[in-house]
């Protein structure tokens, strides 16, 4: 009911709300939470990667003066795991442990040292099982099993969806390209260590500090394992260190210092060693990839058959989700006209994959842009036209029928383009030195939750109070994105207030309402909308009040620079403190709620519920690099990147995000990588975690990070708040199969797989020097038993987003909760 | 466990010494093996110094010593009586903002903030001795403080803002006092 021809806070770069506490160390992190009597926990891990527990003997560490409470997996019975499919872990492992750094123990004493030191009394008699080092390993070796759940053997989930005849459509193409590639685990390196601290409140309940990125699910589990109810728990996360999907997951520690402050009725710490936030990984699934594309001579897509294997480690995690994004996302940046998934998750003996940044559609994003770059070269077409010429069309429903809103992917590849000098460089550039050109897309928010509801996705309250303040509450987590900065910017958008004249109470179960977490790029979008709701009935409430004062029309009036006037007679108005009084007078306390719930989606097969969103965002990037022939050595100079923004909230914000996604995209494209080794026999041949610590496990440093030219390309989307979409995930995409095809331009090797280190570069310079066809990577996709496709019609060919063979199709209709998704 | 792993019975007799935090000599007591990163959180409660590695890896817990940016995870205590040390506590001027902390506040300089007091002090140690850095100097300066989220690049540009000309002029008056 008011009018508003301009923002006065959305679009104009500013400092972020938070930023003060940063600058000044005063950012309460889980670990700096101090509490009186507070006690330490320290976590005795597993060194064997799988074994059954014998017996675990803790009377000595018991003993130890100092030493308050020693825990064993029998105190604290229960499974968890974040998807309702895979509750698959246990706070402290009972009769077996999975991977290196499984905890068995916990102690719990006056001081860490203390701890640390007690862990070395418990004696554990392990049985150890046979190692199931890697997928391959997996698919023949069922037995032991890692887990009596699953598929069958250790093979976790498998899946296979159809959409059209796409063996027909290979057929037709004038030209199909048949490629593998491999995308290595890597992980995602938060610079605080994970922390929790659990506490019992003066009148008993429960109340949990915590790294976390999402408390609600956190709230979840403690109530089902501990046994305690919902209503008595609390969970506060604090603001993380860095987040990146590694702190997504619910952590057994968090429930461990929980049930000992419940026991002890003392404050109960653990904040985790490097080495420890190694073993909780939960990061990027190492993938092999066979991607199948039948192209026309002029380059458009008939059909494509993409297959994965996923090496998810040794739990479920968020892994089904995983394995379902890794077919998902294919469609929505090209048209597909009729496309195959089939997917396969394996269980090994390392740490747990899940989540990261792009969460499982990055692997295949890495392929399907590589591919693209060798087929604009066998069709002589620049690959920016090519890419140019196949665009999906704004609000199309895709084949596997998401339905996608605005798209400003060309917008960006014209855009990088241009800023890049990419016509000037391209082939162009002298031996060594090249450019490549990659595209991508992800998800504003995933379309259905990771439980089955149908409450909202989002809630935020607000609070007026008659000295003009402003308070709003709502569940999200800052994990340093800036969440509280967009939460706290659009209700002073609508208000008409400065950002700073808000207080902001974010991811608090108590204080409230709830908002899923910070993950799948959904908060922007989701709190974004939920805040502008409770926002905008705030102002309403306040126009009813001031236009009966004023004696004007409600619709008349603007809420601006602290002020409530006559848009037709500025000088009309009031004190924003002003109106908030008379609209306590009319209307009593002023408080308002808005909430949010994602638009239902067309797929309607099993497994289509992992893909949908509110709408998508896209980027384009060009990598320039140069190589070092001699050594292989890649250096990265320039990084030119567009992306589809929707609408820039806080430009500083959306910069840092796209500075930093492509930043992360370069560390996995050329360094960082989660891999592991056996001890030698003499030791006990384990497989352990070849470097877990900061030191040998490399990321870029200051030294390494090139220049980034980052454009916005501003369309609005219906669907988000003002218009925004995304930023926090997409803009790593394109990095990764940005720098394998700038490689090829530089010196005509082809590198499937990463990261792209020296020595597979030499390996493949000198393949080429042989007569070779100078190519690094996977040579072979094995053969996988894949279940019957699900069979589901395109929208094209009159499907209508179920499956003609779905088994469970009636249940499905009725129930249809797809497992799980996320990111 | 070996049977020779005795039971820890007592605890180490703890050293008493001051030390001068922040230019205010604090007297504290602390078992001697402590590192002045534990001997600031956890006996001072200087909580603004971060760590994320505790092995001289990711620079989050840079404080400086006398004026030199060290890694407080790799200084024992009890070598720091008698030492200036510097935290991120004592970078702002009481409310007033060192010219690093509004330069990094108001550019996005700082995202998450766990590595941010580290660069902050890095920083401060780079300009005293280097009061017009080149943009090599400062990736150079900053090689040994790890960022996940920033990509460095507005790191870069708050250090250079924080020594520009328009130093004096920047406008600190949206944060309340």
């Amino acid at each position: 009911m008011s009018v508003k021809d301009r923002f006065t806070v959305v679009g104009t770069p500013r400092r972020r709300v938070d930023a003060r506490a940063k600058v000044t160390g005063r950012t309460l992190f889980a670990d700096d939470v101090q509490l009186p009597r507070m006690l330490f926990c320290k976590l005795l891990r597993s060194p064997h990667p799988h074994a059954l527990i014998r017996s675990i003997e803790t009377s000595r560490a018991e003993a130890i003066p100092g030493v308050h409470l020693v825990l064993t997996g029998k105190d604290i019975p229960g499974e968890f795991g974040i998807l309702p499919v895979s509750q698959d872990e246990e706070p402290l492992c009972r009769e077996k442990v999975r991977q290196v750094g499984d905890p068995v123990a916990a102690v719990i004493a006056r001081n860490e040292w203390t701890a640390q030191e007690a862990l070395e009394s418990i004696d554990v008699d392990y049985e150890p099982l046979t190692t199931i080092a890697d997928p391959q390993q997996a698919l023949q070796t069922p037995e032991p099993r890692i887990h009596d759940y699953g598929e069958e053997g250790n093979i976790h989930k498998r899946v296979a969806l159809n959409f059209g005849d796409v063996d027909e459509a290979l057929e037709r193409a004038d030209h199909v390209f048949d490629d593998t590639f491999f995308y290595e685990g890597n992980t995602h390196l938060p610079l605080e260590q994970h922390a929790s601290v659990a506490a019992v409140d003066p009148d008993g309940k429960l109340t949990l500090w915590s790294s976390t990125q999402t408390p609600h699910y956190v709230h979840r589990a403690l109530s089902k394992v501990l046994q305690i109810p919902a209503a008595h728990i609390r969970v506060i996360a604090c603001p993380n260190g860095g987040g990146f999907g590694g702190k997504s997951d619910i952590f057994n520690h968090e429930i461990v210092v929980a049930k000992a402050a419940l026991l002890l009725d003392r404050p109960v710490k653990i904040a985790l060693t490097r080495e420890e936030v190694f073993y909780c990984h939960r990061g990027r699934h190492p993938a092999l990839m066979r991607l199948r594309t039948g192209v026309t001579n002029d380059g458009k897509i008939t059909g494509m058959h993409l297959q994965t294997l996923l090496d998810g480690g040794a739990y479920g995690s968020y892994g089904v989700a995983s394995l379902f994004y890794s077919g998902a996302l294919q469609t929505v940046t090209y048209h597909v006209p009729r496309y195959r998934f089939e997917g396969c998750r394996i269980f090994t003996n390392k740490p747990a994959c899940g989540p990261k940044r792009g969460h499982g559609t990055v692997q295949p994003r890495f392929g399907q842009e590589i591919q693209l770059d060798r087929i604009a070269e066998r069709l002589s077409i620049d690959p920016a036209e090519l890419r140019l010429g196949i665009v999906e069309k704004p609000n199309a429903v895709t084949a596997n029928h998401l339905r996608l809103g605005t798209i400003g992917l060309a917008e960006c590849i014209r855009r990088v383009v241009e800023v890049s000098g990419w016509k000037d460089k391209y082939r162009k550039l002298p031996a060594g030195r090249g450019v490549g050109l990659a595209c991508s897309s992800y998800l504003c928010g995933a379309g259905l939750p990771i439980y089955w509801n149908k409450m909202p996705h989002s809630g935020v309250q607000l609070k007026l109070d008659r000295g003009g303040g402003v308070t709003v509450f709502c569940g999200c987590a800052e994990i340093g994105q800036g969440s509280d900065d967009v939460l706290v910017g659009l209700v002073a958008e609508v208000l008409g207030i400065r950002p700073f004249d808000v207080r902001c109470v974010t991811g608090d179960t108590d204080l409230t309402p709830i908002d899923l977490g910070s993950y799948s790029s959904r908060v922007t979008l989701m709190m974004g909308n939920a805040a502008i709701q409770a926002a905008e009935r705030a102002r309403d409430l306040l126009a009813t009040a001031v236009a009966a004062k004023l004696e004007v029309d409600g619709s008349r009036l603007v809420f601006a620079d602290g002020r409530v006037f006559d848009s037709e007679d500025p000088d009309r108005g009031m004190s924003f403190q002003e109106a908030v009084v008379r609209a306590e007078e009319m209307h009593g306390t002023i408080g308002t709620v808005g909430s949010y719930r994602p638009p239902k989606s067309p797929a309607r097969f099993k497994g289509g519920g992992v893909g949908p969103s509110p709408t998508y965002s896209y980027t384009a990037a060009v990598v320039e690099v140069e190589v070092d022939q001699a050594t292989g050595w890649v250096s990265v100079p320039r990084v030119w990147v567009a992306h589809d923004i929707g609408r820039s909230l806080n430009p500083t914000l959306v910069r840092g995000q796209v500075d930093g996604g492509v930043y992360m995209g370069l560390g996995e494209a050329l360094m960082e990588e989660q891999v592991f080794r056996r001890l030698p026999p003499k030791m006990s041949d384990a497989l352990v975690h070849k470097f877990p610590s900061m030191l040998e496990y490399k990321s870029p440093t200051s030294l390494d990070m090139p220049e980034v030219f980052t454009e916005l390309i501003e369309d609005p989307d219906p669907n988000g708040p003002f218009g925004a979409k995304e930023v926090g995930q997409g803009p790593l995409l394109p990095i990764m199969p940005a720098v394998a095809n700038a490689v090829h331009d530089a010196v005509g090797v082809r590198i499937d797989e990463v990261p792209i280190t020296p020595d597979k570069i030499r390996k493949a310079l000198d393949d080429l020097e042989r007569g070779g066809e100078g190519r690094y990577g996977p040579t072979q996709f094995p053969d996988i038993d894949y279940p019957d496709a699900l069979q589901v019609a395109p929208p094209w060919e009159g499907g209508d987003g179920t499956a003609a063979n779905d088994p469970d199709r009636k249940r499905a209709a009725k129930l249809d909760r797809p497992v799980g998704r996320r990111s | 466990m070996s049977e020779h792993d005795q039971p820890t019975t007592d605890a180490p007799e703890l050293v008493h010494l001051t030390l001068t935090v922040n230019g205010e000599a604090v007297a504290v007591s602390f078992e001697p093996f402590k590192t002045l990163l534990e001997v600031l959180r956890e006996d001072l409660h200087l909580t603004g110094t971060k760590h994320g590695c505790e092995l001289g890896e990711c620079g989050a817990c840079a404080v400086l010593l006398d004026g030199r940016a060290v890694l407080a995870c790799l200084v024992l205590g009890v070598d720091c009586e008698g030492r200036e040390i510097t935290t991120i506590e004592g970078l702002a001027d009481h409310a007033e903002l060192h010219p690093l902390q509004t330069a990094f506040a108001d550019l996005g300089g700082s995202q998450c903030g766990y590595c941010t007091p580290g660069i902050l002090l890095t920083a401060k140690a780079l300009l005293d001795r280097t009061p017009r850095p080149t943009r090599a100097q400062i990736r150079e300066a900053l090689s040994g403080n790890l960022c996940r989220c920033t990509g460095y690049q507005q790191i870069f540009e708050s250090i250079e803002a924080a020594i520009g000309p328009d130093d004096d002029e920047r406008d600190d008056s949206e944060v309340p006092a």
